[in-house]
């Protein structure tokens, strides 16, 4: 493949997801019917003609694929970003416990019935702690393979906070909590209003946009301590400013749509496939292939069923294998 | 420019590895550590880059204590060629070579056309341009250290310090990286290295400090402190020498490669 074919083929895959998630769903409107209302709302052209679209634009779909695009990007961008620091390829936002930390911290917003706001600062200081008690456990030994003590650790630490969410389910109110805490854990869009999706953009953004200030440096962090050090980078300051901004984004990422799994770990592994190793390239594209992976994925959750399939179980089918298939060639080099 | 150590003790923690190590390196000269294995050679090197906290003593460049410089001004000073390279990711020769630019940048900049023209004049230097989109774990060992080098000089520093540069080198590439090491001195870099041949220190090196675990054992011009006598209290082992056809400088063996020899000789008679 050329190049720009590759620069540009995530941007594609985008736009057929955004095109895909907008025609499919439960009231069937023409495309046609569809552009014209995206048109109507967006530029002010001609009468409101289609009210029925406009709603199912502006309020049904419209933030959902936002929201997917949002959560699916800053998954990916978070994995990337995560597997750099830990110059580790086997190392997701899940695996390393900012998903289950940001869970238990939303988890315990829900039950306290907290805002949208109070619930993801909640979430982000769920994510931050575990992300730092994993990192700061499995350092702690002295010997043995630190990429095995890594991924253990966070496992371990991992069903400690499984267990933190499920006394908060049991002392939740069954019949207005639990189902929500339920369902929202395994993952889910179905709930997302226009309102929620602009309160965790800013946060998505603001901890992408640092990532990707630091992409030139986050190459260098992918060496080892010395080297790094030795060219010049603050390893312990970049390495906390890379993992505030990945959980930042991460906890953004559960407190919008539940806990999805495998996206960090696997998009990140397709876009160095695509683009390459170095983070300048590897950032976007990791953000436009995640953002096209979960409106594939969310749109199959709605429509491939008369009920809503759960986020993250789609995205465990397609990740257990795959995260197999890389532990098989775990100990060659990660091209 | 000159980079001193006084009276370094050098370790991890609370563990001593080595101490009373004082030596200079001075702009445009190639110094050479030579000692047994865990001796403490890497455990110096990195106290001397000011990666690891000198346990006593200080490393002073000029007149500027290393350990209070920021980590990206004593990279604009000195480079590391690591004895091996981490690879996690297969980033390719150009991207390796442009990572030691960062010290030139601010945390949040792109590599910009200054960078992309230091970086060509280092490629074109190790003649590595036709290898330059190849990912560095795809090519040899010899050209891997070379572009260690390419990267080392990309970083623009007064100072190269080589952690076995050799090692795991065929023979012809150990000629052409420790030739490469030297016509970097000639340029006005001063560099140090460390080695397990003696006969790379006499050839390639203009100071030599022998380092055994009780500390410095000697040190100063290769030609007066690479010898017999010093070379086997440094290996505690029996070495003979004999000056080489070539250069006139002396081959090293150490006594049982010697007797190899002889008994190959008499093998084959």
């Amino acid at each position: 493949m050329k190049r720009w074919f590759k620069t540009l083929l995530p941007w594609l895959l985008l736009l057929a997801g955004v095109l895909l998630a907008m025609s499919v769903g439960r009231s069937h409107i023409s495309a046609h019917d569809l552009w014209q209302a995206t048109l109507e709302g967006v530029l002010g052209w001609g009468d409101a003609q289609h009210p029925l679209a406009q709603t199912v634009v502006f309020e049904i779909r419209g933030p959902r694929v936002l929201a997917a695009i949002l959560v699916g990007a800053g998954l990916a961008m978070a994995g990337a970003a995560f597997q750099g620091l830990f110059r580790n390829p086997l190392v997701s936002p899940d695996i390393l416990g900012a998903s289950a930390g940001a869970a238990l911290g939303a988890v315990l917003g829900i039950f306290l019935s907290l805002s949208i706001v109070g619930i993801q600062l909640l979430a982000f200081v769920g994510g931050l702690l575990s992300v730092g008690l994993v990192y700061v456990v499995s350092s702690s030994f002295r010997q043995g393979d630190p990429v095995l003590l890594l991924i253990l650790t966070g496992v371990v630490l991992g069903s400690l906070v499984g267990a933190g969410i499920g006394l908060i389910k049991y002392l939740a109110d069954p019949y207005n909590q639990l189902p929500a805490m339920t369902f929202w854990l395994l993952g889910s869009l179905a709930s997302t209003t226009a309102d929620d999706v602009f309160k965790l953009a800013l946060p998505i953004a603001a901890g992408g946009f640092v990532l990707l200030l630091l992409r030139h440096r986050m190459n260098v962090m992918s060496l080892s301590e010395d080297e790094a050090r030795s060219m010049g980078v603050n390893t312990t300051r970049i390495r906390w400013v890379v993992v505030v901004g990945a959980t930042l984004v991460t906890s953004a990422g559960v407190a919008m749509a539940g806990v999805i799994g495998w996206v960090g770990l696997v998009v990140p592994h397709m876009a160095r496939f695509l683009v390459g190793p170095s983070f300048d390239r590897l950032l976007p594209a990791s953000a436009l292939l995640g953002a096209s992976f979960m409106l594939l994925i969310d749109t199959l959750a709605r429509s491939m069923a008369s009920i809503e399939v759960p986020l993250g179980l789609l995205t465990a089918v397609v990740g257990t294998p795959f995260f197999i298939a890389l532990l098989r060639r775990a100990h060659r080099s990660w091209a | 420019m000159k980079l001193q150590a006084n009276r370094l003790s050098v370790g991890y923690g609370s563990k001593i590895v080595s101490h009373d190590l004082s030596l200079a390196v001075e702009a445009g000269q190639v110094v050479v550590l030579l000692g047994p294995n865990g001796c403490g050679k890497t455990t110096l090197l990195k106290t001397l880059l000011g990666l690891l906290k000198p346990l006593s003593g200080k490393v002073m460049l000029d007149d500027l204590d290393v350990r209070e410089m920021s980590v990206q001004e004593r990279a604009r000073h000195m480079a590391y060629v690591p004895q091996s390279m981490a690879m996690t990711f297969g980033f390719d020769v150009r991207q390796t070579v442009t990572m030691g630019r960062v010290a030139h940048r601010s945390w949040w900049q792109a590599p910009g056309t200054n960078d992309a023209q230091v970086v060509d004049a280092c490629l074109a230097r190790f003649r590595l341009q036709n290898l330059a989109d190849q990912a560095v774990h795809r090519i040899s060992g010899g050209q891997r250290q070379l572009t260690l080098l390419a990267r080392a000089m990309a970083q623009e520093a007064n100072f190269v310090f080589l952690d076995e540069p050799t090692a795991s080198l065929d023979f012809g590439n150990q000629g052409r990286v420790l030739g490469e090491m030297k016509r970097m001195a000639q340029k006005g870099l001063g560099v140090l290295f460390t080695t397990h041949d003696p006969n790379h220190a006499v050839r390639y090196a203009d100071h030599a400090v022998l380092m055994s675990e009780q500390g410095i054992l000697t040190q100063g011009p290769v030609a007066e402190v690479i010898g017999i006598e010093t070379l086997s209290t440094l290996y505690g082992c029996e070495i003979q020498s004999s000056p080489s056809g070539v250069d006139g400088l002396p081959i090293f063996l150490t006594i049982e490669a010697a007797k190899n020899e002889v008994l190959s000789i008499k093998t084959t008679n």
